[in-house]
């Protein structure tokens, strides 16, 4: 019988210099200087990255799929947050 | 593939029939059919759940069991070019293990389970890896037949329903490229060498090809529950039309090399621009499957024992872990 697993860490790469850190799955370690090593190992075998975060699964608050429309829905109808909403003529430049 | 319909057996009811007409039901089965992604913690039905655990867990439990057949070769590689690029794919299966077990953790089952599943037996894995690799072309044909297969099924998974599988399908498949053409290139080497090379590049052949054909599962018309699959995209192609493509992509690559496929009935048929191919010994298929294949014992043993002599690695890195922690905090009580 196996034990009890090592605790869970969910793994974030940034791919290249000027991009944003990019969620690509998780890894099991003992402790997060080994979890660093392990998401290594396991995610950029191809030099497919230029950082590694990593992040106790536990410590991630996600927002519940089942408020989606709650939480979201408000800023459906606020269209006036988006730049087409706006008629200019099309002779003012620059703008 | 890794993928070859185990995860439901006649009788089986342990994955639960849902009621159809639920709301959620509907509501469930219109983002599936519109293409968007199921994603870990959205309503699912039970038995989507379950079937999915079951046929992500088993994809890995194939991967790291693939390790096996082909960690045999690396002490014997016949150049350190050779050893250094197998050592490479090994490495690269035990890390696509890795990427489907943290896959199938998001739908809420434990490592601990999944390991506990495939070392008591109650797991299984891809029939294919259940074969000895008696001779160093078998590490070719693993690469061109195997892998080969494997990118049939794992290309339309990407596009399975569920986002996780799907992603590290993705993963997966940049990588897998390389897996086919390492073997292939071995084969070329050895079919292009000298005449006992080429001997061993056709025996070996001759002995990989049917049970790579039976990698894709049983035939349509045998599979059971291949349909609500199908339904809920997990499954996006059938085990035919796979193995159909299969057979027109490879057989032409066999023939350049000047090898034989041993099916005494393959011919291409002009008139549905396919190849015929002969009728699979289903009767091997299912013995390998209930663990009567030439390797699956000492596969089992292998695992277990490789589990084993590991705990003490397992539990050196959690006594390093609570050490340094407790070191640490020692220091910043005394930093205060």
């Amino acid at each position: 019988m196996s034990q009890r697993d090592w605790p869970l860490y969910e793994v974030f790469i940034r791919a290249r210099n000027g991009m944003s850190h990019r969620h690509v799955g998780s890894v099991h370690a003992a402790d997060p200087a080994m979890a660093v090593e392990m998401a290594r190992d396991v995610y950029t075998r191809r030099a497919e990255g230029v950082s590694l975060w990593v992040v106790p699964s536990s410590a991630i608050i996600a927002s519940d799929p089942r408020d989606k429309d709650v939480l979201f829905e408000p800023m459906t109808d606020k269209i006036y947050r988006h730049p087409t909403f706006y008629q200019i003529p099309a002779d003012v430049k620059n703008i | 593939m890794y993928t070859q319909g185990l995860n439901i057996e006649a009788g089986d009811k342990s994955i639960p029939l849902e009621d159809r007409d639920s709301a959620l039901m509907r509501r469930f089965q219109a983002r599936v059919d519109a293409e968007e992604k199921v994603e870990p913690n959205d309503w699912m039905p039970e038995g989507y759940r379950k079937t999915l655990i079951r046929q992500i867990s088993q994809h890995a439990h194939s991967e790291i069991v693939g390790m096996l057949p082909e960690g045999n070769w690396v002490t014997r590689a016949p150049s350190l070019r050779r050893k250094m690029i197998l050592l490479a794919k090994i490495q690269d299966e035990g890390g696509h293990g890795l990427y489907l077990y943290s896959a199938a953790e998001t739908l809420g089952v434990s490592r601990a389970e999944l390991i506990d599943q495939l070392l008591s037996g109650k797991a299984k894995y891809s029939s294919i890896f259940n074969y000895p690799t008696p001779t160093w072309a078998d590490v070719g044909s693993i690469g061109w037949l195997v892998d080969g297969a494997a990118i049939m099924n794992q290309v339309p998974l990407c596009r399975c329903s569920y986002g996780p599988y799907a992603r590290a399908m993705i993963r997966v498949c940049k990588e897998e490229s390389f897996h086919q053409r390492q073997g292939y290139e071995i084969i070329m080497t050895l079919a292009q060498g000298t005449p006992e090379q080429k001997r061993m590049a056709q025996e070996s052949l001759n002995r990989w090809w049917w049970p790579a054909l039976m990698m894709f599962g049983p035939s349509d018309a045998a599979s059971l529950h291949s349909s609500q699959n199908m339904a809920w995209k997990i499954k996006r192609v059938s085990n035919d039309e796979l193995r159909q493509k299969f057979v027109d992509v490879t057989v032409p690559q066999a023939e350049y090399l000047g090898l034989t496929v041993p099916d005494p009935e393959l011919r291409w048929n002009e008139e549905t621009g396919h190849y015929d191919f002969g009728e699979i010994d289903w009767t091997e298929f299912n013995q390998v499957l209930a663990g009567n294949g030439p390797c699956n014992r000492d596969r089992m043993k292998k695992r277990r024992k490789a589990h084993d002599d590991g705990a003490w690695v397992r539990e050196a890195a959690m006594a390093h872990a609570e050490k340094r922690q407790a070191r640490q905090a020692v220091t910043a009580a005394a930093a205060e």
